[in-house]
């Protein structure tokens, strides 16, 4: 059955996710984690999947501590294991939709809110005469004072001139503190060693109970299927809220779901695995998962990943080392994957960016050395500048290293390296300290002049319009100006002496078809006729 | 439905304003609408109508409330004040009928979309709840986004985009809504040159198609050229009324320059007492 | 008897030694035991932390960094144990140095995270004192033994037992946490006093203020040491979250009351005396009335707090939301009673028989409610008479009324001559201006109008005097 469920699910997830490409890696991963938890709770439930007694050599390792462990003997590691993992990945969902909204820490107050409620629910249970430790009427409290909690907060933000932030730490501390003295009193019933409100803040992972994990297990699988079919609805409320409420969604009305749906989310992990665990659950996978990738449902996948492998992993650790608080552990590796994403991702990690910006440097180097070139050979030309035969035939005019460096602020190694790369290009030769361009390397050195000129001719053209925004580093200045902006540029370089008539590309690809470029008109293009 | 400009004395009050569900063809009619913030009136007692087919541009200067009129007409802000009317009906029953295109710093460009992903935001309202995004829209979108010519980025993330790509990719968002009027905030701002003439492009293609388009505009001198119907606010309608006759150098003073001081000393006046009294 | 004499005397807690130790006064009014010796240095323990918190506080709520109080208050756990774990004592300094160092690692993370990373700042708030305080607990629990250090007691403080731990200050016997507090309390006012004008500008505009010269990073650093000494200093005594609550709260009801920087300090200072006061009150009492000895002061001092910043927010003179409600009811009641003399004037003005309440009432779009509140004001200034149903003005009431449809139509010629607005459409808006048209500003609309003796509809303006 749960294997079943495992395969509905990523079913689920696929088909509301499906971009063009669907992305089998990620997927087989989430397949992998759904399997390993329902086999979990296929242990949990005594029935054993594989056959126990057909690999004696296995069996003799998995009677060791760290076997038991990783195979999942003891019934209260799968309890925990599966718990933990549920929590984890609906907690990285949900965590998704608040980190884009800018609320990431809306969880944080709410976990805090919530104390006051719980405390509430127990008093009443007391004085009513009922069970004080029925988990249900602790978590009708808790949500009931949690959501109070959010309602004040929106009230602050919107009534007052306080900006979110205050009203979060108003709510967080106030809420906090009452419960806090609620908890005072509670202390002294006659009933009250009030075992269920101690593991509130750390909470008490380890001693994870089978109901608790089937109450996790049951409401995370609410909030996934919340997620999962509102799933545009709230990408469009974080994405643009505004346009949201012109389109008539009902925007008060999503809020309100999302923050349900945080609000099920934390409570419920709370009372089992703490608060700060929860905080955390809900920020680092979400967080993480940004790093990996720039769409919203492959995001969301790998926040629910992260948030269920940093879950499991952490809860085996803790299984395995004892002495290791399993909440403060699954919070620290988690943070590990998030150190690891903000390093390594794919799409947003600091690596590739900095690999990005050393591609970008290189590259205006590149420009800078080929311009060089290209103006050294203009000023060998005798004033010929812009006549295109003299250039041509002055193409192989050797150009010393010395000459370059004094046309810009470059340092000599910096120069030494641009040329090296060009070199291997083939952009032009080098030999005992001077330059030669090839063919191509001229060709590729007009173009990019050209382009400068016209640039620049731009800016001094049309200085009221805002440059700005104009995107100066497109490859082909025909992608951004239009046609006509072009031919007068053309003409007033031609004043002055100074155009470069358009080069034929070397390598002969045909790239310059007007209709595929971005700044055309849409009038040219044959859709736009309809 | 005659022009405003042509009506006799009688019927010179918006179509809003008899509210008796006639001015069906009346594509935006704004009746004595006043809207605040906090205790600082933002725009006073705007009426005019819009006519039907046409090109208008909302010209006014710094703080004149022009994306307040818009926002104000759906419903995104509440009203102090006055009546709105969609094609003869309330916003809410005619939303269908209206796309929007937002300032372009309202959103946070960082957000994990791909343009495509932001275009088919203009089909969610088709779509309906719950139910996923399916290829006929996207095809829907990557239609529209090839129309606003930028087909070819359709699958970057938004923040790669330039800033003129951005702006198209809204305008792309609020094509694919198929509306009849077309409620744009400064679509010109800040945009290169050909994204300027694409929009251009854009917006005559609408009018030949008989849609409605109101655009907030900044740039005074491109007004005639671009539009034929204007409307000059500052936090009140100074004039409105086809391009030729309207958008003159007297009018425009009235909108730009000769502040009215004694209108802003009454404001002050009105702000004094509301928090002394 | 007693307690009455201490409460008398000035500074009844600095000479309360010898000869008050074994003093507790009975208040029996409030049906709870008070002892100054416990309960007076209860409240000078939080009052200190509320103060030491607050004056911090208010620049972290006009920067928007209010969670940053939250996150460093959390995060320092580690600092603590591993200060405790290599010093072996529960003295004070290393702990000030495992928390500061901790502190600014968190502001450090904080900004790396959000500037490398480019993560929204809350949730690079978020993943750093989450691992923080994870990193400490498990700290904590695997030098168990070493650390004599129950998490519970950061978290939740025991106000209760300051007074127990005493040291020696100038030949007295005073609560250690006092003491600590006292200090850090004056090193935070000297910082506030000192820097004023840099945290101000800094708060207020850090890109200028790092151009004028005042580097706004320095600033925020040195604002996260404070920061993070004083929730170390206010830990052992009030617990992590009161903290929280005594930068956030005070400073917040206090931005609630006034405009200005100077004053807002000094009310949020007022108010976290007052809350620390109240919340121990409250602590002692509360629960006796529902048949329970007295609960935990710390939560009762952020509950009190909370009830002020609610009080402050509601009714607070300037920005509180139930004076603007009032606000705006009176102003919309004066507006009734200016169109009720206006159209009763105007209707004189064409000999019209005096109208009924009801029709006036239908006329001017008023409730019957508000129509009956705006008569039993005119009445009682004498401006109108009512016989029979029947309204009239007074000789008082016709000269307002003058007034009023002077007002309106020299606007009306005001905004045909200047707006350009059709005349037809000018009515409503003169009608909008002339409830706060006075009298140098009706002379000017003269002026400015050439002194008409009409109005755009062809009607008299009636002379004033």
């Amino acid at each position: 059955m749960w294997h079943a469920m495992a395969h509905r699910l990523n079913a689920l997830v696929g088909n509301a996710a499906c971009g063009g490409r669907s992305l089998p890696l990620v997927r087989g991963l989430l397949l992998l984690v759904l399997l390993t938890v329902s086999a979990t709770v296929c242990h949990a439930r005594g029935r054993h999947p594989q056959n126990d007694g057909s690999r004696p050599a296995a069996f003799q390792w998995a009677d060791t501590q760290w076997g038991r462990v990783l195979l999942m003997k003891d019934y209260n590691t799968r309890i925990v294991i599966f718990g933990v993992a549920v929590l984890g990945g609906a907690s990285g969902l949900v965590g998704s939709f608040t980190l884009l909204r800018k609320r990431a820490l809306m969880g944080d107050a709410l976990s805090h809110a919530s104390l006051p409620g719980i405390a509430i629910a127990f008093i009443a249970a007391n004085w009513f005469g009922g069970n004080e430790k029925s988990l249900l009427w602790l978590l009708v409290g808790a949500t009931a004072s949690g959501l109070l909690g959010v309602a004040v907060i929106l009230v602050i933000r919107n009534q007052t001139r306080l900006k979110e932030d205050a009203a979060l730490g108003i709510v967080l501390s106030v809420f906090f503190g009452a419960g806090v003295a609620l908890l005072g009193v509670i202390q002294q019933m006659d009933t009250g060693h009030a075992a269920g409100l101690e593991g509130f803040v750390y909470g008490k992972t380890a001693s994870m109970r089978a109901a608790d994990a089937k109450l996790i297990a049951v409401t995370s699988l609410i909030v996934i299927a919340g997620c999962l079919i509102l799933f545009k609805e709230l990408k469009l409320l974080c994405f643009d809220e505004g346009f949201a409420g012109a389109q008539g969604f009902p925007v008060v009305a999503l809020d309100v779901g999302l923050m349900s749906m945080v609000v099920l989310v934390t409570i419920v992990g709370l009372q089992a695995v703490g608060l700060v665990l929860m905080i955390a659950l809900l920020v680092i996978p979400a967080a993480a998962a940004r790093f990996w990738t720039e769409t919203m449902w492959r995001m969301m996948l790998w926040a629910a990943l992260l948030g269920t492998c940093g879950s499991i992993v952490g809860g085996l650790v803790s299984a395995l080392f004892p002495g290791l608080p399993s909440g403060a552990m699954i919070v620290l590796v988690c943070s590990i994957f998030f150190f690891i994403s903000m390093m390594l991702g794919t799409r947003r990690g600091v690596l590739i960016r900095f690999l990005r910006r050393l591609r970008l440097n290189r590259r205006i180097d590149r420009q800078h050395l080929l311009r060089a070139m290209y103006e050294q050979i203009e000023k060998h030309s005798g004033g010929q500048a812009g006549r295109d035969l003299a250039l041509r035939t002055n193409r192989r005019t050797p150009v010393t290293i010395d000459q370059l460096l004094s046309m810009r602020s470059w340092s000599r190694r910096r120069l030494c390296r641009a040329i090296d790369q060009a070199d291997e290009d083939e952009l032009l030769r080098m030999h005992e300290g001077t330059c030669k361009l090839t063919q191509a390397g001229f060709t590729e050195a007009a173009r990019l002049t050209r382009q400068h000129r016209l640039w620049e001719m731009y800016l001094i053209a049309y200085a009221d319009v805002a440059t700005a925004n104009v995107d100066r580093d497109a490859d082909k200045i025909e992608h951004v100006l239009a046609p006509e902006v072009i031919d007068q540029l053309e003409d007033l370089l031609d004043e002055q002496g100074m155009m470069i008539p358009v080069p034929i590309s070397p390598h002969g690809i045909v790239n310059d078809d007007p209709t595929a470029v971005a700044g055309n008109p849409p009038d040219r293009s044959p859709e736009a006729s309809t | 439905m005659l022009n405003p400009q042509e009506r006799t004395d009688e019927t010179n009050l918006p179509t809003a304003a008899r509210d008796d569900g006639s001015g069906a063809d009346v594509p935006l009619s704004v009746y004595d609408l006043t809207v605040a913030y906090h205790r600082k009136p933002v725009i006073w007692d705007v009426g005019f109508d819009l006519p039907a087919g046409q090109l208008i541009g909302i010209v006014g200067p710094n703080g004149a409330g022009k994306s307040t009129l818009l926002k104000a007409v759906m419903d995104l802000i509440p009203r102090a004040s006055g009546r709105v009317r969609i094609f003869g009906d309330t916003y809410r029953d005619n939303r269908h009928r209206v796309g929007y295109v937002p300032q372009r710093e309202s959103v946070d460009w960082q957000f994990p979309v791909s343009a495509l992903d932001v275009v088919a935001m203009g089909l969610y309202d088709k779509i309906g709840w719950c139910r996923p995004v399916r290829k006929k829209h996207r095809d829907q979108a990557r239609e529209a986004l090839t129309r606003v010519g930028i087909g070819d980025l359709a699958d970057r993330q938004i923040s790669q985009l330039s800033g003129g790509q951005q702006q198209r990719t809204f305008l792309a968002r609020a094509l694919v809504q198929d509306a009849d009027l077309y409620l744009m905030d400064e679509p010109f701002a800040a945009v290169d040159a050909a994204t300027e003439r694409a929009i251009v492009e854009i917006l005559r293609d609408l009018k030949a198609r008989g849609k409605t388009a109101a655009v907030i505009h900044h740039d005074l001198q491109t007004v005639p050229e671009y539009f034929d119907y204007v409307v000059l606010l500052n936090m009140r309608v100074v004039a409105h009324g086809a391009v030729e006759e309207t958008f003159t150098q007297d009018n425009l003073q009235k909108t730009y320059g000769g502040r009215l001081t004694l209108l802003d000393e009454v404001t002050e006046a009105m702000r004094r007492r509301e928090s002394s009294i | 008897m007693i307690s009455e004499t201490s409460l008398s005397m000035t500074g009844p807690f600095l000479s309360m030694t010898g000869p008050f130790l074994s003093m507790t006064g009975k208040a029996p009014c409030l049906g709870f035991s008070w002892s100054w010796m416990l309960d007076g240095w209860i409240v000078v323990v939080g009052a200190l932390s509320a103060v030491a918190s607050s004056l911090l506080g208010n620049f972290l709520v006009l920067r928007k960094m209010s969670m940053l109080g939250d996150a460093i208050t959390h995060a320092v756990l580690p600092g603590i144990a591993v200060a405790f774990l290599v010093s072996q004592t529960r003295s004070s300094l290393p702990m000030f140095v495992g928390a500061v160092v901790v502190g600014l690692l968190t502001a450090l993370f904080t900004e790396w995270i959000r500037g490398a990373g480019g993560v929204d700042e809350g949730a690079s708030m978020g993943v750093v004192f989450t691992s923080l305080f994870a990193l400490g607990l498990v700290i904590l629990v695997q030098t168990a033994d070493a650390v004599d250090l129950d998490p519970n007691c950061v978290l939740y403080g025991s106000i209760e037992l300051t007074p127990l731990d005493t040291v020696a200050v100038l030949g007295y016997q005073v609560p250690r946490a006092a003491a600590v507090l006292s200090v850090v309390t004056v090193i935070n006012a000297l910082f506030v006093l000192l820097f004023f004008k840099e945290l101000r500008l800094t708060s207020f505009d850090p890109a200028l203020a790092t151009t004028m010269g005042f580097s706004s990073t320095w600033m925020h650093y040195g604002l996260m040491v404070l920061v993070s000494v004083t929730a170390v200093a206010c830990f052992e005594s009030v617990g992590s979250i009161l903290v929280v609550a005594m930068f956030v709260v005070p400073a917040a009801a206090a931005y609630m009351l006034t405009d200005r920087l100077g004053v807002m300090i000094a009310i949020s200072v007022a108010l976290a005396i007052i809350s620390a006061v109240l919340g121990h009150l409250m602590a002692l009492s509360i629960p006796t009335w529902i048949g329970y000895r007295s609960t935990t002061t710390s939560g009762m001092i952020a509950v009190a707090a909370g009830g002020l910043f609610f009080a402050a927010a509601t009714f607070g003179p300037r920005h509180g939301v139930v004076v603007k409600l009032v606000r705006r009811q009176l102003l919309s009641l004066r507006i009734l009673c200016d169109d009720i003399v206006a159209s009763l004037f105007r209707g004189e003005e064409l000999e019209h028989p005096a109208p009924k309440t009801t029709w006036l009432a239908g006329e001017l779009f008023a409730s019957t409610w508000s129509m009956k509140m705006a008569l039993t004001l005119l009445r009682r200034r004498g401006e109108v008479v009512v016989h029979d149903d029947a309204l009239r003005l007074t000789e008082i009431g016709r000269e307002r009324g003058q007034r009023l449809v002077r007002s309106h139509r020299l606007w009306e010629q005001y905004l045909v001559d200047r707006a350009g607005s059709g005349a037809e459409r000018i009515h409503d808006q003169a009608e909008r201006f002339e409830h706060f048209t006075d009298r140098n500003l009706r002379d000017e609309l003269a002026r400015e109008t050439d002194a008409p003796v009409e109005d755009p509809h062809g009607r008299p303006i009636p002379d004033e005097n």
